[in-house]
């Protein structure tokens, strides 16, 4: 409240700093300091614990798949759908600045998939992915994957209500992309290395890939896999496997 | 450019706080650790605040330091790099236990007088 002329903008929680507007009751501006003492992406954050509680109704496991672009994010994706059809119900939530193509190769598969474009936007947030899910209606107890926009940067800092994080990268991409993009990395739950057909023909060392993604995030698996020949997949499928079976059981 | 984003929700969430007040300072902490880019966000900033309650404020922004705890060797230490390592055992095995805040600390507004001087005291009954 003013000392001067006894108004009050009767907001809880406000603290009033006076700086003191000299004896003349001056009207006037009140100067006010308020504490917000929030979290920049609270709003966010509510979206995606909205999203987790949609999921979980439904016993859903909701995978945020990101990478660099051109990782083998879709390709891998078709993969697991064909790999898993008949056992387990994969749809799927694309994400990309521009176009339907993702969306189409999905929907070539027979999966269920809505494509988001954000035009501008570098990443998807939970409020995107909200209404994305909604509108795709994926079954109960089936597999939702949200295929990111494809960036190693900013789509690490938005929880979208995933409840795991696979981070891929792949061999022509460089081994030193775990220590040049930790905050991808760190809160990776699985990490898979593609296209190791390519092996012989690019000059990547696993081994230093490997340590990099230890020193940002130790003990975190990392599942050497061919989206396009297909080795290493039946590991990647063992991992999904359990991840999906303790959404079911969980609930 | 997530830090595009970061400032909307600066901007978003200042506004839905302050109402009608016009803002003056905005004073944000941004952790040292968080994977965001503090030059950016300034840059940001006057753009994303344009038309809003918040244009032409001042924006503060304080960086804590990382403060982490080996989960090998128990030392305590202070830390800038994103890629944390104990300083005493080398382990990347490390508790992040602050600064990667990412938080509206606080504003300040000023709010106009709902009786003014000027006014005639007949109006204030």
């Amino acid at each position: 409240m003013c000392d001067t002329c006894g108004c009050s903008d009767g907001e809880q929680g406000v603290r009033l700093v006076e700086f003191g507007n000299g004896n003349g009751h001056d009207h006037h501006d009140h100067p006010h300091t308020m504490l917000l003492e929030q979290k920049v992406l609270a709003r966010n954050d509510e979206l995606a614990a909205g999203n987790r509680a949609w999921l979980a109704e439904r016993e859903i496991h909701a995978v945020n798949l990101m990478s660099s672009p051109g990782a083998g994010k879709t390709t891998l994706l078709e993969r697991t759908i064909r790999g898993l059809i008949g056992e387990v119900g994969i749809s799927v939530v694309e994400g990309d600045q521009e176009t339907l193509f993702d969306a189409e190769r999905i929907r070539a598969t027979g999966a269920r998939v809505i494509q988001v474009n954000t035009g501008a936007g570098c990443h998807l947030d939970a409020n995107m992915v909200a209404t994305a899910l909604r509108r795709l209606d994926p079954a109960f107890q089936s597999v939702v994957f949200v295929e990111n926009v494809g960036n190693l940067v900013c789509p690490a800092l938005f929880d979208i209500g995933e409840h795991s994080r696979v981070v891929v990268t792949s061999v022509t991409e460089g081994a030193d992309k775990p220590v040049k993009y930790p905050h991808m990395f760190r809160t990776a739950d699985v990490v898979l290395l593609n296209k190791i057909d390519l092996l012989p023909y690019v000059d990547f060392d696993p081994a230093r890939f490997t340590e990099g993604v230890g020193l940002v995030r130790p003990r975190t698996e990392i599942i050497q896999v061919s989206a396009t020949r297909g080795d290493g997949l039946d590991e990647w499928y063992g991992w999904l496997r359990t991840r999906h079976g303790r959404s079911v059981l969980s609930t | 450019m997530h830090e595009l984003s970061i400032t909307q929700s600066v901007v978003e969430a200042v506004a839905d706080r302050v109402g009608e007040r016009r803002v003056t300072v905005v004073r944000l902490s941004i952790g040292r650790l968080s994977g965001v880019v503090v030059d950016s966000v300034r840059f940001c900033f006057d753009l994303v605040a344009e038309g809003t309650v918040i244009e032409g404020a001042v924006l503060e922004v304080d960086e804590p330091t990382g403060h982490c705890r080996c989960r090998d060797c128990a030392a305590e230490f202070d830390v800038d790099d994103p890629i944390v390592l104990c300083p005493r055992c080398g382990s990347a095995d490390v508790d992040v236990q602050s600064g990667r805040d990412l938080r509206i600390v606080s504003v300040e507004v000023t709010t106009a007088c709902a009786t003014p001087a000027a006014a005639p005291t007949a109006n204030r009954a």
